[in-house]
């Protein structure tokens, strides 16, 4: 904090009024932001700046503020929650960034993830998807059975984890050439896979949950990889290719 | 008005089974003819929600992210307590039952945590049921891990991010129900009134947060778990969106506002670095479990520090002061959060604070010392019994990695320093409130029909929460218990037929709401709402955070009254109310914390005592500890809305029986 | 439900995309082992042998079919993924920082293979059709010299020669020159008078190539040195095969679901070699051809 300075960017960010409106980059100069300050300080900054001056303040996701709900999003001078990676942007702080910078921020684009205003897109697919079957399909009468009955070998309950680590922010949508949600629809495949909780639906739910991906007019995955690198969890392709396999499995069936 | 809290007779280990066996219940064939509104859906709100589709309920569901899965519940750490005896270590429900009511200082309602204890073990068995990945060990069975103000290791968790699994887990099951048609979900609406018709909760105004659009819903029963109030502090570690405005709406409408001043403030968490900051970020307790936390014995040097003039490592052992250590020899860095954060304040406040911010508040979380001890244990164990002291230190560094690798990269993103070269800069921040709604044993509040769960009542914690204590309290009501209750309460609606949403109760409803927007869009004041918000956070930091005392929280009183009439003259909201229109929404949640700032600093200030979470300055003993007064303030102060003045709230007593406790002074020395 | 999916989904495209391109992988072996027979010196006689038996022996011929449909079947599959994913992103960023986060051969799938597309049409046009349907496609032959003089001879199926001297292209052709023989279907020799197959030449499929690369005829009347145009081209296009392949190899294990943390390495390291060997390998013969081969 002691090295933290001020710098003076440029901001060329995409506007847009609502969901039928033909939106725009427009051009912003925000001086003495300082280099301690978070991405979305910076754009709380901005918009104290535009409500002052009586514009029209930036609308964009946020709310944790700890990298863990998801919630944010922005494409950052090209890149899905900026330059660092394993971040979201809400952990993205300014000393990744030089005086004088000029920094693009436009909404995730993807047909599945409408603009909804400015910034700010609509991530509803993802919950569809869910609904198609990314559950077990127990009641919650706490009379199940001992949580120790079933020992689970710790490298799948390790490896469950890891995919369910995903924060469903749709960075991998954003990411990927294709607008593909495979990452995330496989991370999702991946943990109730390897347990055995989930292995009695696995048929269905793969089904099912790949058809309302393709549903929702997501792309396709052409494996280029740039959605585990842009997961700011770090959500292995791994859980591709085994969404690929139980796919494959449930299609034979 | 008589609270009655509705704690059932018998013995403690009895009421909640007995209780439950005697509740009314709806047939499955008139579930679907009754409506329930759930608003938010954290933990405590996803699993109810989901709990009642499931049992045949129409269920609505609200929440103002863009989606359910994104509630605050997620950003939980630490993990989830329950009282299994997996580890064979003498836990039971009992212990886990005393622990929380020591840990709340005595200041909870004895059968609400008796109930909580009893159902811990259930929530384990669902959540494992639901493919929730907790931690494991080799064997395949779950591990576990202790936690502050215990003596047994009960804590369940998923790596550090339990909350999100958890969270998840109900969310999955939340979402079976949406897709089985059982649970409709609203997904950015945020409700903005109670509709109360012949005295019964009836329905809600929601606000669908992308057209503006104003929304009646009716409902038989409307549950509200909306969490916290943290944020009325401006900076705590709460989400941006989290607000008290649905708890504090319902409380407007009649429901009693319980224990508003027990306020829960999180000692390790990474200092306010400027006046821009918006948010502030929780670095796990357990990192205390290696860190030794000082200050500088001088304050010249604390001075030289802030100035960039001295580097940590350059204070010499004998000029730092470890203060935890020093005045609580025998928890040492491990002193419960309350007493923890105290005393950061005291030596920052004493002019040792070392964080060159506009506060000089923040204090050192240095791993030098378990970097040595570590890195000589690991030369040990790999035979090299004559390390040099570099093989020590890299050692050492290695082993902090393996265990909190994931932590100290997040502070080095966030802060710009390396953790494992110089100590971590530390201080307090708001982090979770244990004051609420005021429920009765069926959680409902005093409106009948309206239930309240989660952090957003005020049942179990009393005037303290123990670590990993908050996500079993969610989960408990939503799951366990509210299905219940609800149920007993409408067992007396079947008859009751739809609600109609064009009654002149909405429909005033309605009026009142946009009337509320109108005014701030036609405001054209001058200052943000972000500003008032500060300003309003400031001075529930300084005069109603971690040391309060009469003078303080007089003048806070005064000066909230103030700011809410500047609020109100001057506040500036850009937009219109018929689009997507961040500003409204912050306007009108600020109104309600400015309501709700002041009610804290009431109820701090009429309870004349010390107890967890809320240390009066006037009320310690000789070595600075918090001072209790059972006699006079063993009670739940419930207050009662009386229009627009806040000041003329009337305050209301539930006494509180320790029946199976004995009360005893809350000593970590 | 299980059988549509199979056909209709997104992931089933990708199991058509992998399974054929995996296949065109072992072809491209297949053929690249044909090929490298160009570099064997005076070794026209066994390469035609060869391209005789890839020709019309029945299991090759499977094979073959297999070949066509998985090349029609990867580039309408291929085509089908690049609209759905077109589509999926309908506006563009105005910045965008690819190559921050996945490689060029990954990202450009589509172009990569619709110009091996247009190299394996024009590739077509050029053997395989001549191979397949030209009339005028040379039959091999060999030069030996007889007290003195030099006489053509046509090399039979059967080891045996036939004077090109006295074959005419047709029967009408021979019925005007009275040539002693005639050739019909292509290959066979046919007795004029007897009408009666004598014999069968092998198509030269050797000169043919050998021909191509050294050509010194002008491209569409314009372009001179047209060999040398033939090779660049060539050699640019397994360039561009390499690149296709280096994600396409590895790229369709994934597909098929077949990664974990201890084949993918050695997948992924194969896949790198087979993308980088094969199209040199096969890049090196025209470039023989056009510069060494006298």
């Amino acid at each position: 904090m002691s090295s933290a300075k001020n710098i003076n960017i440029n901001l060329k960010i995409w506007r847009q009024k609502n969901a039928k409106a033909k939106g725009s980059m427009e051009t912003y100069k925000l001086n003495n932001v300082s280099t301690a300050s978070s991405f979305l300080e910076m754009l709380d900054q901005l918009n104290e700046q535009l409500i002052n001056e009586k514009k029209e303040p930036v609308a964009f996701d946020h709310d944790c503020r700890e990298g863990i709900c998801g919630m944010c999003s922005l494409y950052i001078n090209g890149r899905a929650h900026g330059p660092d990676t394993g971040t979201t942007t809400c952990q993205l702080h300014m000393r990744k960034f030089n005086d004088g910078d000029t920094i693009f921020i436009e909404p995730w684009r993807s047909k599945a993830f409408p603009v909804v205003k400015d910034l700010v897109v609509d991530r509803s697919a993802f919950d569809r998807i869910q609904q198609a079957g990314g559950f077990v399909s127990v009641n919650t009468s706490g009379r199940t059975i001992d949580a120790n009955a079933i020992p689970i070998p710790k490298e799948d309950a390790d490896k469950a984890f890891m995919a369910a680590a995903c924060i469903g922010c749709g960075a991998c949508v954003a990411s990927c050439k294709n607008g593909s949600a495979m990452l995330f629809v496989g991370a999702k495949v991946s943990q109730y896979a390897l347990l055995p909780q989930g292995k009695v639906e696995a048929t269905q739910r793969v089904l099912n949950m790949v058809r309302q991906m393709d549903e929702e007019g997501f792309g396709n995955c052409t494996n280029t990889g740039a959605c585990e690198v842009e997961c700011p969890k770090g959500i292995s392709l791994e859980n591709i290719a085994r969404m690929n396999r139980e796919y494959l499995k449930a299609s034979l069936k | 008005m008589k609270l009655d809290s509705k704690i059932p007779e018998g013995h403690i280990s009895k009421k909640w089974t007995d209780y439950k066996d005697h509740l009314k219940l709806v047939a499955p064939n008139n579930r679907p003819k009754i409506d329930i509104i759930v608003v938010g859906t954290g933990l405590a709100g996803a699993s109810a929600a989901a709990s009642l589709g499931e049992m045949g309920y129409n269920v609505k569901a609200f929440c103002y992210q863009d989606s359910p899965r994104r509630a605050h519940s997620i950003a939980a750490q630490g993990g989830i307590n329950a009282a299994k005896n997996y580890q064979n270590d003498g836990d039971s429900v009992f212990r886990l039952f005393y622990d929380t009511i020591k840990g709340g200082d005595y200041r909870a309602r004895e059968a609400n945590v008796h109930r909580l204890a009893e159902v811990s073990s259930n929530i384990i068995d669902q959540c494992v049921a639901q493919g929730v990945p907790f931690a494991r060990e080799y064997g395949g069975l779950l591990d576990n891990r202790s936690f502050g103000g215990t003596q047994v290791q009960r804590t369940f968790y998923a790596a550090g991010q339990t909350g999100q699994q958890l969270l998840l887990g109900a969310y999955s099951a939340l979402s079976r129900q949406i897709g089985l048609g059982r649970v409709k979900m609203f997904n950015r609406h945020e409700m903005l009134d109670l509709v109360k018709v012949d005295g019964k909760a009836r329905g809600i105004i929601a606000r669908n947060l992308i057209t503006g659009e104003l929304e009646r819903h009716s409902a038989h029963a409307v549950i509200i778990a909306t969490g916290g109030y943290g944020n009325v502090y401006f900076l705590s570690t709460n989400a941006m969106g989290s607000n008290v405005t649905a708890g504090w709406k319902i409380h407007k409408q009649g429901a009693l506002f319980a224990n508003p001043c027990f306020v829960q403030i999180h000692p390790t968490c990474i200092p306010v670095h400027g006046t821009n900051q918006a948010k502030l970020t929780l670095m796990s307790e357990s990192l205390r479990n290696s860190g030794r936390i000082w200050v500088p014995k001088k304050k010249e040097d604390a001075a030289a520090i802030r100035e960039g003039k001295l580097k940590p490592t350059q204070i010499a052992e004998e000029d730092r002061d470890y203060y935890l250590e020093r005045k609580y020899p025998s928890f040492g860095n491990l002193a419960p959060r309350d007493i923890s954060s105290r005393a950061a304040k005291e030596v920052c406040d004493a002019g040792h604070g070392i964080e060159s911010n506009d506060t000089n508040e923040g204090v050192y979380l240095d791993f030098s010392s378990e970097i040595q001890n570590k890195g000589k244990q690991s030369a040990y164990a790999k035979g090299n019994h004559n390390p040099t002291q570099e093989e020590i230190t890299k050692l050492g560094k290695q082993w902090l990695e393996e265990k909190y690798g994931n932590l100290f990269a997040m502070y080095q993103k966030i802060t710009d320093e390396n953790p494992y070269e110089t100590p971590m800069k530390i201080y307090p921040a708001v982090h979770y409130t244990m004051g609420g709604v005021w429920v009765d044993y069926n959680l409902q509040s005093t409106i009948p029909g309206c239930f309240v769960a989660g952090e957003a009542n005020f049942s179990d914690h009393g005037a303290n929460r123990l670590g990993a204590s908050a996500l079993m309290q969610g989960l408990a009501d939503g799951y366990f218990v509210l299905p219940y209750t609800v149920s007993n309460y409408l067992a007396d609606e079947i008859r009751t037929g739809k609600i109609s949403t064009e009654t002149q109760e909405f429909i005033d409803a309605e009026n009142n709401v946009k009337n509320t927007i109108d005014r701030f869009l036609n405001n054209n004041g001058t200052k943000s709402v972000d500003h008032f918000h500060k300003r309003l956070g400031l001075i529930m930091w300084n005069k109603v955070g971690m040391g309060r005392n009469e003078a303080g929280l007089k003048q806070a009183i005064e000066e909230i009254a103030a700011l809410k009439e500047e609020f109100y003259k001057e506040v500036r909201v850009p937009g219109s109310s018929d689009e997507l229109n961040p500003e409204l929404e912050k306007a009108l949640r600020v109104a309600d914390f400015i309501d709700l700032g002041q009610l804290m600093a009431m109820d701090a200030l009429q309870r004349k005592e010390s107890c967890g979470g809320h240390f009066r300055e006037e009320y310690q003993d000789a070595e600075g500890e918090t001072l209790r007064d059972d006699e006079n303030f063993s009670f739940v102060s419930a207050w009662q809305y009386n229009g627009n003045d806040i000041t003329k709230e009337e305050l209301h007593k539930e006494e509180l029986k320790y029946e199976f406790i004995k009360i005893a002074a809350r000593n970590y020395k | 439900m299980a059988k549509s999916a199979l056909l209709k989904s997104s992931l089933a495209k990708k199991y058509w995309m992998a399974l054929t391109g995996l296949f065109l992988c072992l072809f491209l072996a297949g053929h690249l082992a044909g090929n490298l027979q160009l570099l064997v010196p005076n070794n026209a006689l066994n390469f035609n042998k060869y391209a005789l038996f890839m020709t019309s022996n029945p299991a090759v011929k499977l094979l073959s079919y297999l070949t066509y449909i998985s090349i029609l079947f990867h580039a309408i599959d291929g085509f089908l993924l690049t609209y759905q994913n077109i589509k999926a992103r309908p506006i563009g960023y105005a910045k965008s920082n690819p190559s921050a986060n996945s490689s060029f051969s990954s990202r450009n799938m589509a172009v990569l293979g619709t110009l091996i597309l247009v190299f394996i049409v024009t590739h077509m046009v050029n053997f395989w059709a001549k191979m397949h349907f030209d009339k005028n496609m040379p039959l091999q032959t060999i030069t030996i010299e007889v007290m003195g003089q030099k006489q053509d001879l046509y090399l039979t199926t059967n080891e045996g020669y036939m004077p090109v001297s006295q074959v005419a292209k047709s029967y009408e052709e021979a019925t005007k020159s009275g040539a002693q023989m005639y050739i019909e279907n292509r290959t066979e020799f046919f007795n004029t008078q007897a009408k009666v197959k004598m014999g069968e030449g092998y198509k030269d499929l050797y000169k043919l190539t050998i021909d191509f690369f050294k050509s010194k005829g002008k491209l569409f009347n314009v372009i001179p040195n047209e060999g040398l145009v033939f090779t660049i081209l060539y050699v640019l296009s397994m360039a561009v095969l390499g690149f296709h392949l280096l994600h396409g190899f590895q790229s369709a294990f994934q597909s098929i679901g077949l990664n974990n943390s201890s084949w993918t390495p050695k997948i992924k390291l194969f896949g790198k070699l087979f993308a980088i060997v094969v199209p040199i390998l096969f890049a090196i013969i025209p470039v023989y051809i056009h510069f060494f081969l006298k």
